[in-house]
């Protein structure tokens, strides 16, 4: 029987010096890439913010308006109802991360950029927002009134 | 894939025509030829300034408050930040090394003489910018050895008869070293520096593009006397492969000198602090900084201070313009420039040294 002979690819010695020297340039191109890469890579802030912050004193807010609290590295917005009722919530609008405010003629929470609108609950009632604002837990402790992460059941 | 792309941007560019020079471009091959090498790292090297200055600048803060503190933050917490500050460093200081040898080695080689007047000047002027680099950078990270650097820098320019007073105060924005001299430094480190250094940077190679490679009078009359001896290799790709592969040099010795030797960070500047003992400035100031501490404080009726500057000032505007003391009769001016250059050579070495181990 005779066999047809199998094609060979010749590996001449030019095509393996260059495999190794075009290997060893690409290979030091990515050593020098990688660092820079990686630089570029803010490192991560350390949130100090804790769960808990002590958002305004009792007497600060007048009933029917809101103030902008910090809540670690973002902001907070506490509510005085007329009813006397504090409620707290992220200030940061669901949209595209403005920061929103509490209204007292609509008594809603409304954010500015493209016209977004929560209730008091959080809840996005009109304009853009996909998703309700993250409502906080908040308790007296004395005179200072706290707000703190919803605790998940 | 890549001919292809070629091929459609020559027809619209016809960038054969721009090429062309290149591909006739030669450069000459003698046993002195390794020393055309150095003005191609020195641009690299500042090549390599940019991108990590750039790099840098991603976190860098400009103001006595904050400035230690982010330089601090670059070594500490960015990842790989302690790597591209020191290779900022150590390459700026290789720079003004590689700087200096393509100096000196275009002055001992007689590359200076006519038609290349223009070319000598403007490489001049780069190496005094690069040493306004080095002077301006040294300041940022706002550190106690940085002020006083910059305090002592910046009264020596204060010291000049009639426009220093005024120099000192645009130097530092006021009359004595603040966060208001950081900001300045900062604007002549990243803005101004950089666009003087490089036009004349475009300049100095236009020139060595249009004039070609100066060949030593020495190999030129070996040559004329025996035309077979004259060798001559391609600019692209021969030449320009080998510059490449000094790069490749450069490069790997910046990375060991980073990894191995980080650089220094020191202690944060206190305006109110007293100068640490010892303190000295970068090596490449330092044969300026010893022969100005070896001048008497009076010389006759002059101020040894003020005279130690203006002859500093007047040595480098002599160097600035030496191609124009040679004359047309070159045996003349030949051995005594070359002589001078070898003069200033060991004299440089000489006081650095000096002021190195000096107290």
């Amino acid at each position: 029987m005779c066999a047809e002979p199998i094609p060979q690819t010749r590996v001449t010695r030019r095509h393996a010096i260059e495999l190794f020297l075009g290997g060893g340039v690409l290979a030091s191109l990515a050593s020098f890439l990688y660092p820079v890469l990686r630089f570029l890579v803010p490192p991560p802030v350390i949130d100090l913010g804790g769960d808990e912050v002590v958002a305004a004193k009792v007497g600060d807010l007048k009933p029917n308006s809101g103030e902008i609290f910090r809540f670690g590295s973002r902001p907070g917005l506490l509510i005085l109802e007329s009813d006397g009722t504090y409620r707290a919530l992220s200030a940061t609008c669901t949209h595209l991360g403005c920061t929103v405010q509490y209204r007292a003629d609509l008594r809603q929470i409304w954010c500015p950029c493209h016209n977004g609108i929560y209730d008091l609950s959080g809840r996005n009632v009109s304009g853009p927002p996909p998703r309700p604002l993250d409502a906080f837990d908040v308790h007296l402790r004395g005179e200072e009134i706290v707000v703190s992460r919803k605790q998940e059941a | 894939m890549f001919a292809a792309l070629y091929r459609w941007l020559d027809d619209r560019l016809h960038l054969d025509g721009l090429i062309e020079p290149f591909r006739h471009k030669t450069v000459p091959t003698h046993r002195l030829s390794y020393w055309y090498f150095f003005g191609g790292i020195t641009l690299f090297l500042f090549m390599v300034q940019v991108f990590t200055g750039i790099l840098l600048l991603l976190y860098y803060r400009p103001s006595a408050n904050e400035a230690f503190e982010s330089v601090q933050y670059i070594m500490t917490r960015v990842q790989f930040g302690w790597l591209i500050r020191s290779i900022h460093s150590w390459s700026a200081n290789l720079m003004i090394f590689t700087a200096f040898v393509h100096m000196f080695s275009v002055l001992f080689l007689k590359a200076y003489r006519k038609p290349r007047e223009m070319t000598w000047v403007s490489g001049m002027l780069l190496l005094f910018l690069v040493m306004g680099f080095g002077f301006s950078g040294y300041l940022l990270p706002w550190n106690k050895l940085a002020f006083f650097a910059t305090t002592v820098g910046t009264q020596m320019a204060g010291q000049v008869p009639i426009i220093g007073q005024p120099m000192m105060v645009f130097l530092r924005g006021g009359p004595q070293v603040t966060g208001a001299t950081l900001t300045r430094f900062y604007g002549f480190h990243v803005a101004v520096l950089p666009m003087l250094v490089t036009v004349l940077i475009a300049i100095h190679l236009f020139l060595v593009q249009r004039q070609g490679m100066s060949v030593p009078p020495k190999v030129e009359k070996a040559w004329a006397a025996n035309p077979s001896l004259r060798r001559e290799m391609k600019f692209f790709p021969n030449f320009l492969l080998r510059e490449l592969m000094a790069w490749y040099v450069a490069i790997a010795t910046l990375g060991a000198l980073a990894a191995l030797f980080p650089w220094n960070l020191g202690v944060k500047a206190e305006p109110f602090a007293s100068a640490p003992a010892g303190i000295k400035p970068e090596w490449y100031f330092l044969f300026m900084y010893q022969t100005l501490k070896l001048i008497p404080s009076k010389v006759w009726i002059v101020d040894g201070e003020v005279l130690g500057i203006l002859g500093c000032s007047l040595a480098g505007l002599f160097w600035v313009l030496l191609p124009f003391f040679e004359s047309d009769k070159p045996a003349r001016t030949r051995t005594w420039i070359t002589g001078l250059g070898i003069f200033a050579l060991v004299f440089m070495i000489v006081m650095s040294v000096y002021g190195y181990v000096a107290q």
